[in-house]
């Protein structure tokens, strides 16, 4: 199974547009949306079947029982994470609780112990035609890292037949990024060419450069500041980044989006030129490692 | 001399696990006693730092070569520390790699990963 | 009937914070705040988005004074160290190993707990600080700018956001504007705990009301008075809209879509600070904001 990871740095740059389009052009059977924060994909790939949900438990986390607890304070004063808190009762803070064991530790009481805590849901839709994996995060859940391996695991091992299976992945560079890194076949990197899209850009071709995986990046909305997308240009080819592409803005992106549709579903103008930077993208994600590309 | 390998199940014709921190089990094998034996590998449900965890119980296992298809930077750390090798698997069952291991096929693992830092809560 | 907007406002409640978030990325987090703060005479601006900070961008600081935000970490002091282990069984993230007599400690794992501090019975385990990232310090015009850094790689932007607010309570009388993190993880969460007033920015898409809901639901949460912009409207249908009226959720400001804004916007500008017009709506939703958390 070869694996396309669709990454951005900032968010609302186009990632989830182009990945559902890519989907659509390739008919790939495997698909998943790593971005376990705020996950979209689902709403333009119209799944019509039942999904399996699974309860994804994160680092249990601490609890305080009144009745044994004395008051003393020692928990609070060694709680690295200001998670617990003197009311008439000692309590702890769920959201802001590390599971560390530290307040567990301390007690004198023994009134400290330790509950599995549900962190967030894993969703598989597997249908005939394809398997699409994705989970959504409990509110104020850190933990994205393991559920973007548990997300990628649940869809390798439903649609292990697949050739191809693109991954739509999360924005900024910390914990999900790095977690949907791994594996993976080619990275392609979608920027936005504001001030902010390449800083962005920028640090996520850093991120991604650590692990050494076949990168490539395509400029999306290119046509809304042209002199920055020369800039990504000139910067791509100045780090011998192959560009695959650059995609106009178009509002009728938005509106296939929202009657949650693909642009390519559509006859319109970043339908067109997404179909490009596909064809540009496969290229180089099948070319053997001594072709040059074209 | 003792070697570990990931394994996605108890069973020597199962398929060696692609993750090294998180596979569910670990085959020792004993090669002067010929035994076999499967351990439970609890760093599969860690947070983070499980690549970590795993390589810790592998050398309280007394492994001297670990047969794996990747490995993690801090798990890395923490194997050589130990003194054991490391050698990249073939696409086949945990069987078939220790025979290839033993008739000297296999090639030691260089590509060593960062790690993924998914540790827990933020 | 005309309202009539004033050339600005003076904050019956000075020190008032508002934060300003969204679902994700791209929706207007910085364009909303950024504006907001230099329509504000005199304010404070915070860009606690410390994995991707943008605002500076904008703004860019002048006077700008830098501080390192370290945590504590474990380091070993191996001839003190028995080789008990207690501190290998007890890390809940398995940032410690022991092998062949000597303890090794991974500080990119370790969440500084200071548990395995606690209890080495050996006392072979001391504290060190690790620098996890920054804040600078800047000014623009009349804005007070603070961007908080977190260095790649590093779990937790947590001790950035509570270095920024710590630093900035200096500013008693001045309006303080929050651009959060996206997103509603832990690190939203400690963005918005002082924040007397939520501003929540949605994209008239499918994608918008989705990711609306979720920051929705956190400010409900939390408690906090609360607001919708709607950014990048386009004639049409708009999901958002619906959405809103639906929850009954007050929308206090509409930025329409306009190729004028955008490149402004793309080239890093202040738009209150490059045409009237744009300083007028953004005034109108401080004053639609005041208005409300006057009570």
């Amino acid at each position: 199974m070869k694996q396309l990871l669709i990454l951005s740095g900032k968010g609302g740059t186009g990632k989830t547009t182009i990945a559902s389009a890519f989907i659509r052009l390739s008919g790939a059977k495997a698909c998943a949306d790593c971005d376990v924060d705020a996950p979209n994909l689902h709403l333009i790939m119209g799944q019509t079947s039942v999904p399996a949900i699974t309860d994804y438990y994160g680092l249990p986390k601490a609890e305080i029982n009144t009745e044994l607890c004395v008051k003393c304070g020692i928990c609070m004063e060694n709680c690295r994470f200001d998670a617990i808190s003197a009311d008439t009762d000692y309590k702890v803070d769920a959201f802001a609780c590390e599971g560390c064991g530290v307040c567990e530790l301390v007690c004198t009481s023994g009134a400290v112990s330790f509950k599995p805590a549900v962190a967030g849901e894993l969703i598989l839709y597997a249908g005939e035609e394809m398997v699409f994996s994705t989970a959504e995060l409990k509110m104020g859940s850190g933990t994205s890292g393991k559920l973007v391996m548990e997300v990628k695991k649940q869809m390798k091992s439903s649609a292990a037949n697949a050739g191809l299976a693109i991954i739509d992945g999360s924005p900024g560079i910390g914990c999900p990024v790095i977690a949907s890194l791994s594996g993976v076949d080619m990275v392609l990197i979608v920027a936005e060419p504001s001030v902010s899209g390449i800083s962005d850009m920028k640090r996520i071709i850093e991120a991604a450069g650590m692990f050494r995986i076949k990168t490539a990046v395509c400029i999306n909305k290119c046509d809304t500041d042209p002199e920055n997308t020369n800039e990504i240009e000139s910067y791509c080819m100045a780090g011998n980044l192959p560009l695959a592409g650059r995609i106009p803005f178009d509002t009728n992106a938005v509106k296939a989006i929202n009657r949650g549709q693909t642009i390519v579903d559509i006859d319109c103008v970043s339908g067109r030129a997404v179909k490009d930077v596909f064809e540009r993208t496969m290229k180089i994600l099948y070319r053997q490692d001594n072709e040059a590309v074209v | 001399m003792k070697i570990a390998v990931p394994a996605d199940e108890k069973d020597m014709d199962a398929t060696v696990c692609p993750s090294f921190g998180r596979a569910p089990y670990f085959l020792i094998y004993d090669t002067s006693s010929k035994e076999a034996s499967f351990i439970d590998n609890s760093a599969a449900a860690s947070q983070g730092g499980a690549g970590i965890k795993a390589a810790q119980t592998i050398i309280d296992n007394k492994a001297e070569v670990l047969l794996t298809p990747r490995c993690g930077q801090n798990a890395a750390v923490v194997i050589n520390a130990a003194n054991i090798k490391i050698y990249k698997t073939e696409d086949e069952s945990v069987k078939k790699n220790i025979d290839s291991f033993l008739e000297g096929y296999l090639a030691p693992l260089e590509d060593i990963h960062p790690g993924f830092h998914n540790h827990g809560e933020k | 009937m005309k309202i009539s907007i004033p050339d600005s406002i003076t904050m019956e409640k000075n020190n008032i914070k508002i934060a300003v978030l969204s679902g994700k990325g791209g929706a207007g987090k910085t364009l909303v705040s950024v504006n907001l703060a230099s329509a504000a005479e005199g304010s404070v601006y915070i860009d606690c988005d410390v994995e991707e900070p943008n605002g500076y961008l904008f703004f860019k600081p002048d006077g700008v004074a830098e501080e390192e935000v370290s945590v504590d970490m474990p380091y070993v002091f191996q001839q003190a160290c028995n080789g008990c282990r207690r501190c290998v069984d007890f890390c809940k993230f398995n940032a410690l190993a022991y092998i062949i007599n000597k303890l090794i400690i991974f500080e990119e794992v370790c969440h500084s707990c200071g548990g395995c501090l606690l209890l080495c019975p050996a006392k072979a385990l001391l504290k060190k600080k690790k620098v996890i990232g920054r804040i600078q310090k800047g000014i623009s015009e009349k804005v007070e700018i603070y961007t908080g850094i977190l260095n790649i790689g590093e779990a937790s932007g947590i001790p950035i956001i509570k270095r920024l607010f710590d630093r900035s309570a200096v500013y008693e009388d001045k309006p303080v504007f929050i651009d959060c993190p996206p997103g509603s993880a832990c690190i939203v969460m400690e963005s918005i705990k002082k924040a007397d007033y939520c501003v929540l920015v949605a994209e008239p898409t499918l994608f918008g009301v989705h990711d609306l809901d979720m920051v929705y639901k956190l400010v409900r949460l939390f408690n906090k008075p609360y607001g919708a912009v709607l950014n990048k409207c386009i004639p049409g249908e708009n999901p958002a809209e619906d959405y809103c009226t639906q929850k009954g959720i007050r929308i206090i400001g509409r930025v329409d879509f306009d190729s004028e804004l955008g490149i402004i916007n793309s080239n890093a500008k202040i738009a209150v600070r490059e045409n009237e017009k744009y300083k007028k709506i953004f005034l109108s939703m401080l004053q639609k904001i005041t208005g409300e958390v006057r009570a």
